[in-house]
């Protein structure tokens, strides 16, 4: 084969491509489990926070029956739960224990190529996953909005940023158990504190202004904004989710750099 | 232009120095055997080949490309078989294949897949996990799926390391098939017999760097003449061999319950006991003279 098929410039969609083709291979050996999780995982919050806690304890959230309120913020969990969670699971046992890396690294391809087809393949899964919530609280009762189409890209964006996150946390440790600090002190408190089962403004003022730092809850407000209405805020929303993905980009690729290249 | 150039190519670990200062070059069409010790810096070496460690200090061209610059660029032209065995194992063979003949951007995905399977003589097992292989089988198509490309250069990492003689038999009969199609070939390993079977000419590492180059003929008459004397006995016995052979300038090493004695033909009376097994000179005696080593 020639080398002059291979250019020297960044990005090529044949190596990216050739990546992801690569997690579609071994997605196609376990999609079932994942699907049906996606799919019952919402199902469970829905019936015990949605119905039980709706039923009980809430009536109405902001205007919203409890349960599309729950519905809707749940696209987050989804989302990071896709996301953060595999991308740090799955690169450090691609790294550490079954060699992929080193065999796609040895092939034309090269960090910055290989952690954007990474990132891209779990944004595309978790973008997908991330709006089942979505379907299933319909089935509860919520209506249909045309708003509700940019649901995927808003979950596919966050989910880039929050798959470059677990990408760039996994290069950083050495052991699979310093996971535990960071889904401790990281991933449940941007969970808890997103606005999926409560309101940001019913906490501390200083809690509800970190809030504002967490593009979890800003997911949550743009799903919740797609299905009932949107504001001009959303657009600077967006924007940050944006740039919160971009930013994890380039960490994930320096610090696999770091660790891949001796 | 020779395939592989390294010029002074140094590379630390922190305190380690795994690759000290090599000089190595590999012209087109041969197969070179990197024969050395573990630790003497064979997998470094090939990483560095590769892009995959870079250089504290040196140059390194491969296949007319500057190293680490044009690293992607020498690596579609090259087909690397790792030591460890990292396929997709829940993945079918045919898949594991096709992954590989993308990201080497085969214009034709599909018969680059046949051809590796055909060379890994796997078609009848195309839709197999490949956890339902064989560990020869799983040999055979890491090594397949690192030439799926057809490369001018194959990298070859320990590649029969671990298996049984009966599998290593199969894999030299595919690596010398290679060979006989031109690509060049850089194989380390650390079993003489493979360096023997399949080199065109073997380079000695120890320490990092390379101590002795040759063809196997070549090395054999430089470093242990043409005959060697192999003694057993007790240990007091042996000793006593040892001093009277290396009194005559004779080099002895060990070889497991026996000692043996290189360049035997240049013994003078006594210095070969009557009851030692005379053989010709091989490459191990070579190995274990330069590098103080036990060969496999």
């Amino acid at each position: 084969m020639s080398g002059s098929a291979v250019g020297v410039r960044r990005l090529e969609p044949a190596a990216i491509t050739g990546v992801m083709s690569r997690e579609v291979a071994n997605f196609r050996t376990f999609w079932k489990a994942t699907a049906f999780s996606s799919v019952l995982e919402p199902v469970v919050y829905l019936l015990a926070f949605g119905l039980g806690l709706g039923a009980t304890v809430v009536d109405k959230v902001n205007g919203l029956d409890y349960v599309e309120f729950v519905g809707t913020g749940m696209v987050a969990t989804a989302v990071i739960f896709s996301s953060a969670l595999p991308a740090m699971f799955g690169t450090f046992v691609k790294e550490h224990f079954q060699g992929t890396y080193d065999a796609i690294l040895a092939a034309p391809v090269d960090v910055e190529e290989l952690v954007t087809a990474e990132m891209l393949w779990i944004g595309i899964r978790a973008g997908t996953f991330g709006c089942f919530p979505l379907l299933v609280t319909m089935l509860f009762g919520l209506d249909p909005a045309p708003g509700m189409l940019l649901v995927p890209l808003f979950a596919f964006v966050t989910a880039l940023g929050f798959a470059a996150f677990g990408i760039a946390v996994a290069a950083s440790v050495a052991k699979i158990d310093q996971f535990n600090y960071v889904t401790t002190l990281v991933i449940t408190p941007l969970f808890l504190v997103a606005g999926t089962f409560f309101p940001i403004d019913q906490l501390p003022e200083g809690f509800q202004i970190a809030a504002q730092l967490n593009p979890l809850h800003q997911l949550v407000e743009l799903v919740r904004h797609a299905c009932f209405g949107f504001e001009a805020a959303d657009a600077l929303r967006f924007a940050g989710l944006f740039a919160f993905s971009l930013a994890t980009w380039r960490i994930a690729v320096r610090r696999m750099s770091t660790r891949l290249v001796d | 232009m020779p395939a592989i150039e390294l010029e002074g190519v140094r590379k630390r670990f922190g305190p380690i120095t795994a690759v000290d200062g090599l000089d190595l070059e590999v012209p087109e069409g041969i197969c070179l055997g990197l024969l050395g010790p573990n630790g003497a810096g064979k997998s470094t070496t090939m990483r560095l080949l590769t892009g995959q460690a870079i250089a504290d200090e040196g140059r390194i061209r491969v296949l007319g490309h500057e190293l680490p610059a044009e690293a992607k660029a020498a690596r579609a032209e090259m087909g690397v078989t790792p030591q460890l065995d990292n396929l997709d194992v829940d993945v079918t063979v045919e898949d594991n294949l096709a992954v590989f003949a993308r990201l080497y951007r085969a214009p034709d995905v599909r018969a680059a897949v046949d051809r590796g399977l055909s060379l890994a003589r796997l078609t009848e097992r195309r839709h197999d996990a490949v956890d339902k292989l064989s560990g020869g089988m799983r040999r055979r198509l890491l090594l397949a799926r690192g030439l799926i490309h057809s490369p001018r250069l194959a990298l070859l990492d320990e590649p029969t390391v671990g298996l049984d003689p009966q599998i290593r038999t199969q894999l030299w009969s595919l690596i010398d098939g290679l060979r006989s199609e031109g690509v060049t070939i850089l194989m380390s390993t650390h079993y003489i017999e493979e360096a023997e079977r399949l080199a065109d000419e073997v380079a000695v590492m120890a320490a990092g760097k390379i101590i002795a180059r040759g063809r196997p003929s070549e090395l054999i008459a430089t470093h242990a003449g043409r005959e060697t004397a192999e003694v057993y006995g007790p240990p007091d016995r042996l000793a006593d061999v040892r001093r009277a052979a290396e009194s005559q300038g004779l080099a002895v090493r060990p070889a497991g319950p026996a000692v043996a004695i290189v360049g035997a033909e240049r013994a003078r009376d006594g210095a070969v006991p009557p009851e030692a097994v005379r053989r010709a000179a091989s490459l191990e005696d070579v190995f274990v003279l330069l590098t103080g080593e036990e060969a496999e």
